[in-house]
C-alpha cells in the first residue's frame, strides 16, 4: 500500500505535455494588478477574502453586543440586528471560507504541490479574481443603498426575503445580494475549472493522483462539488431575482402584506429550499474537504509521521463529497416533509459519520507514537480535530429527524455549525497560514505572539460556543433580536449571554494581533530558508523561496509520496517527493 | 471518439477497465490525449448541465405545485395558417433547424480533423446561420407570444407560472444560442485566417498547428442542442 520508492519506479514515463513557460508579464501593471500569477492571485483572493471577513467579524460583536447586553446600545435596532446576521452568515460562508479555501490556498498550493509551472489557464485565473471582486464590491455596496443590506437570514427563504417587512426586501438590498452570488458563482466557476483540470492534466512526470498531497485532495474534491452545486444557488438566485424584480412567481404564493393582497401567487416557498440546500449541503463540504486534507498534511510534517491511512483518507474524501448531494433535506425536516423522506435524508445524513469518523481516527492514529512537534501548526491542528469531533456528535444530534425538531431554530444549532463549519475550519486556515508563511514570505512568523493567537482563540472559541449549546437546550431560538424572559425558557440565560458576548469581543480583538503578526513578521520575521518545516511534499522543494513566476527551473520529477517522514535507513527523517533514493536493504515496501 | 488531435503523444493506449484503471493511476494526465482546453470544456458542461438541470426542475415544481391550470402548450404555440391550426410547427422548424446545426458543426469538425481549412470555416459558418436562425424564430416566437398578452407575471389561459417559466428557461437557452453563434463566427474567421495552422500560441489557439479549437467548439455547440431536446420533451410536449 505504501509507495516507497523503488527501482521499477526509477524508470519515469516520457513528459506528455510539452513544458512552456507560462508569458512573464513585464509591466508593473501586470505584475502586481492584473497579475496572471496563480501565487499572486491566491494572495489577492486572500486578502480580500480577509478584508470583507473582517467587516463579518465586526458585524458578529454587534450582534453579540445586542445579545449579550439586550437593550443598552441603541443604536442596534431590530432590523440592523437582521441585516448582521444576514451578512455575517453570508459573508462568512461565501466570501470569506468557500473564497479563502479554494481561490487561495487552491490558487498558491495546487500549482506547487501537484508540480505545475502555473494554472491551465491564468488569463482565464485571472478574470476569476476580478469577478470575485466585483462580487465583494457589490456585496459591500448594498451597506450603502437606502433600507440597507437585506436582512433576511442568510438562507434569504423566501418569500419574507422579498417583502417590505424584511430589511432590504422591497428596497435594494435584497437585489444586490442575489446579483453579488451570481457575480461570485461565475467568478467561482472560471477559478474552479482551472484547478480541477489542473489536478487532472497538469502534474508533472511522477505525480499519480495516489501521490498528491492530501490537500491537493482536499481543494480539487470541494472544487469538483462546488462546479455542481453552486448551479443549484445560481438558478435559486436567478429565479427570485424574476420574483423581485419582474414580478413572477416562482417562489411566491398568493400573500396578503399591510391589508392588501399582493399580486403574487401559486408559487412555492420549497421549491427554494430544495434548491438552496442543494447548493447549501454540499457548500458545507466545499469549505470542510480542503481543511481536511490540509490538517492532514499538517499533522503528518509536525508528528514527522506518514498520514495513517492514505488511501482509505482518499476516499473518504470523495465518499463525503458524493454523499453530501443526498442529505440537503436535513436543513428541512421542520419545513414540512413526507416522514418516508425524513427517514431517507436522515439516514444518508449519519452513514456520512462514517467516512467522517475514518478520517478523525486516522488523524488520531497519526498523532500516535509520533514525534509531535508542538509548532503553531501542530497546536491549531489538535485544535481543528477537538473543535471537529466536537460539531460533528452534535450534527449526529441534528441529523435524526425526532431530535432535531425540538431544537431546529434554537440557539444549540447555531453552535453547532459554528462549530463544526465555522471554527473548525477557521482553525485550518490559521494553522495553514502559519505552515505556509515562510515559503510566502521567506519568514517565519513571530511564536510569541502566535501562542498568544492560538490559546485565546481555542479557548475563547469554546467559552463561545460551549455554553451556547446549552442556551439552545433550555430553549433560546435563533434569530431573536431580543428574548426577555419568556415562560418556556427553562433556565435563565442573561448571565450566560453576557459572558458569551464578552468572550466573543476577546476572540475577535485577538485576530487583530494575528493580522499585526502577518504583518510585523514581513519584514523582522527569522529567516526561514526554503525548507523549514522539513517537509516531504513538492512545494517546499522549490528553488527559490518565494518560488518566483512558473515556480521551477526544470519541472521537478516525482518519485515518491509526500509523507515519507522517520523512513528507518533514510539520510534524513524525510525523503523529499523528488528524491530518488532507494534503500539499499531489504525491500521494504509494506 | 478518440480525438486526432495532440499529434505529439505517441504512447499506446491501453482499452477497457484495465486501460481506465492505468489511466487514472498514471502520472501527468487522467484524460491521455485529452488536452487542457477540451478538459476545461467538458467541466465547464458538466457544470453547466446543473445548471439547465435546475432550471427545468424548478419549473417542473412550479408546474405540479401552481394552484391555477397550466396552459396546453400544443394550443399556445401553434400557428394559424390558411385557416389551420398547426400546433407546435414553429417549435418542430425550430427544432429542425437546430439539429441540422449539429449536423453541419459535426461536418466542420470532420473536415478540422483532415485540417481542410475553406470546408471547416464555410461548415462553422452554416453552422452559426442556422443557429442565427434558430435564435431569429426564437424571438419572432416570444414576440408573437407577448403580443397574446403574455408577461413573465400573467397570461391570458391560466398558471402565471407558464410565462415566467417559458421566458427564463428559452431565454437562457437563447443566450447559450446567442454566444455559441457569436464565438462559432470567431473561431471560423480564425480558421479562415490560418491562426490554427501556426505554431504560434493565441487567442483560442493553443499553437499546436491543429484545429482543436473547432473540436471545442462542437462540444459547446452539440450540448446547447441536446438541452433544446430536454427543453422540448419538458415544456413544449408536456
Amino acid at each position: 500500500m505504501v509507495d516507497r520508492g523503488s527501482d521499477d519506479r526509477m524508470q519515469l514515463p516520457p513528459r506528455e505535455v510539452a513544458d512552456v513557460m507560462p508569458p512573464h508579464a513585464h509591466s508593473w501593471i501586470g505584475r502586481y494588478v492584473f497579475s496572471q500569477d496563480a501565487k499572486y492571485i491566491a494572495l489577492q483572493y486572500s486578502g480580500t477574502a480577509v478584508a470583507i471577513g473582517l467587516v463579518a467579524l465586526v458585524l458578529s460583536w454587534l450582534m453579540r453586543l445586542q445579545l449579550g447586553f439586550p437593550g443598552t446600545f441603541d443604536f442596534i435596532t431590530a432590523e440592523a440586528y437582521y441585516q448582521f446576521v444576514t451578512m455575517h452568515g453570508m459573508i462568512m460562508v461565501i466570501y470569506l471560507l468557500t473564497a479563502i479555501f479554494l481561490g487561495g490556498f487552491g490558487n498558491y498550493l495546487i500549482p506547487l504541490m501537484v508540480g505545475a509551472r502555473d494554472m491551465v489557464f491564468p488569463f482565464v485565473n485571472m478574470l476569476s479574481y476580478w469577478v470575485y471582486l466585483l462580487a465583494v464590491l457589490v456585496l459591500v455596496a448594498s451597506f450603502f443603498v437606502p433600507g440597507g443590506p437585506t436582512g433576511a437570514g442568510w438562507t434569504l427563504y423566501p418569500p419574507q426575503a422579498v417583502l417590505s417587512g424584511t430589511p432590504g426586501g422591497a428596497q435594494s438590498g435584497i437585489i444586490l445580494m442575489l446579483v453579488s452570488l451570481i457575480l461570485f458563482i461565475i467568478g467561482f466557476t472560471m477559478g474552479g475549472l482551472n484547478y480541477a483540470v489542473t489536478v487532472l492534466q497538469a502534474r508533472t512526470r511522477g505525480m499519480t493522483m495516489m501521490r498528491l498531497p492530501l490537500t491537493v485532495w482536499g481543494i480539487f474534491t470541494a472544487t469538483v462539488m462546488a462546479l455542481l452545486a453552486f448551479p443549484a444557488l445560481f438558478v435559486a438566485c436567478v429565479m427570485m431575482l424574476f420574483d423581485r424584480l419582474l414580478g413572477t412567481s416562482f417562489f411566491m404564493p398568493a400573500l396578503v402584506e399591510l391589508g392588501e393582497k399582493l399580486s403574487y401567487g401559486g408559487g412555492s416557498p420549497i421549491a427554494f429550499q430544495h434548491l438552496f440546500w442543494f447548493f447549501g449541503h454540499p457548500e458545507v463540504y466545499i469549505v470542510a474537504l480542503p481543511a481536511f486534507g490540509i490538517v492532514s498534511d499538517l499533522i503528518a510534517v509536525h508528528a514527522r509521521k506518514n498520514i495513517f491511512g492514505y488511501r482509505m483518507m482518499v476516499w473518504a474524501i470523495v465518499i463525503i463529497g458524493a454523499l453530501s448531494f443526498i442529505v440537503w433535506a436535513h436543513h428541512m425536516y421542520v419545513s414540512g416533509m413526507h416522514p418516508w423522506f425524513g427517514f431517507f435524508f436522515a439516514t444518508t445524513t449519519l452513514i456520512i459519520a462514517i467516512p467522517t469518523a475514518i478520517k478523525v481516527y486516522n488523524w488520531v492514529l497519526t498523532l500516535w507514537q509520533g514525534d509531535i512537534h508542538l509548532t503553531l501548526p501542530m497546536l491549531f491542528a489538535l485544535g481543528f480535530i477537538v473543535t471537529f469531533v466536537n460539531g460533528g456528535l452534535t450534527g449526529l444530534f441534528l441529523g435524526n429527524v425526532v431530535v432535531d425538531v425540538p431544537l431546529s431554530d434554537t440557539m444549540f444549532v447555531v453552535a453547532h455549525f459554528h462549530m463544526v463549519m465555522g471554527v473548525a475550519p477557521i482553525m485550518v486556515i490559521f494553522g495553514a497560514v502559519y505552515h505556509w508563511y515562510p515559503k510566502i514570505t521567506g519568514r517565519m512568523l513571530n511564536e510569541a505572539m502566535g501562542q498568544i493567537h492560538f490559546w485565546v482563540t481555542f479557548i475563547g472559541a469554546y467559552a463561545v460556543f460551549f455554553p451556547m449549546h446549552y442556551v439552545g437546550l433550555v430553549g433560546v431560538p435563533r434569530r431573536y433580536f431580543e428574548i426577555g424572559e419568556p415562560e418556556f425558557l427553562t433556565a435563565p440565560v442573561d448571565g450566560l449571554n453576557a459572558f458569551i458576548s464578552s468572550a466573543a469581543l476577546i476572540v475577535g480583538a485577538v485576530q487583530v494581533l494575528f493580522l499585526f503578526n502577518l504583518y510585523w513578521s514581513l519584514r523582522r520575521g527569522r529567516e526561514a530558508g526554503g525548507n523549514p518545516w522539513r517537509a516531504a511534499s513538492l512545494e517546499w522543494q522549490t528553488p527559490e523561496t518565494p518560488p518566483r513566476h512558473g515556480n521551477w527551473d526544470a519541472l521537478p520529477d516525482v518519485y515518491r509520496w509526500a509523507y515519507d517522514y522517520s523512513v528507518p535507513g533514510a539520510p534524513e527523517d524525510y525523503i523529499a517527493q523528488t528524491d530518488p533514493w532507494v534503500s539499499d536493504g531489504e525491500d521494504r515496501r509494506l | 471518439m478518440e480525438s486526432k488531435f495532440q499529434g505529439q503523444d505517441q504512447t499506446l493506449l491501453q482499452q477497457g477497465y484495465s486501460g481506465f484503471a492505468a489511466d487514472w493511476g498514471s502520472d501527468q494526465r487522467v484524460f491521455k490525449r485529452v488536452s487542457w482546453g477540451k478538459a476545461m470544456m467538458w467541466i465547464l458542461l458538466l457544470s453547466d448541465t446543473f445548471v439547465f438541470a435546475c432550471f427545468l426542475v424548478a419549473y417542473m415544481t412550479a408546474r405540479s405545485s401552481t394552484t391555477a391550470e397550466w396552459p396546453n402548450a400544443s394550443e399556445v404555440f401553434a400557428l394559424h395558417i390558411g385557416g389551420h391550426n398547426f400546433p407546435l410547427l414553429l417549435i418542430a422548424i425550430m427544432t429542425f433547424v437546430l439539429i441540422s446545426s449539429s449536423g453541419t458543426m459535426a461536418m466542420a469538425v470532420n473536415s478540422a480533423y483532415r485540417k481542410a481549412r475553406t470546408p471547416t470555416a464555410l461548415l462553422m459558418l452554416a453552422t452559426a446561420a442556422l443557429g442565427a436562425g434558430f435564435v431569429g424564430m426564437q424571438a419572432f416566437e416570444w414576440t408573437k407570444l407577448i403580443s397574446e398578452g403574455v408577461r413573465p407575471w400573467e397570461n391570458p389561459w391560466g398558471a402565471e407560472q407558464f410565462g415566467a417559466s417559458f421566458f427564463m428557461i428559452t431565454g437562457f437557452h437563447g443566450t447559450h444560442v446567442t454566444i455559441g453563434v457569436i464565438f462559432l463566427v470567431i473561431i471560423a474567421r480564425k480558421v479562415w485566417r490560418g491562426d490554427f495552422d501556426r505554431d504560434q500560441r493565441s487567442w483560442l489557439s493553443a499553437g499546436n498547428g491543429d484545429y482543436e479549437g473547432v473540436e471545442i467548439m462542437g462540444l459547446y455547440w452539440h450540448f446547447v442542442d441536446l438541452v433544446w431536446v430536454f427543453i422540448f420533451a419538458f415544456f413544449y410536449l408536456w
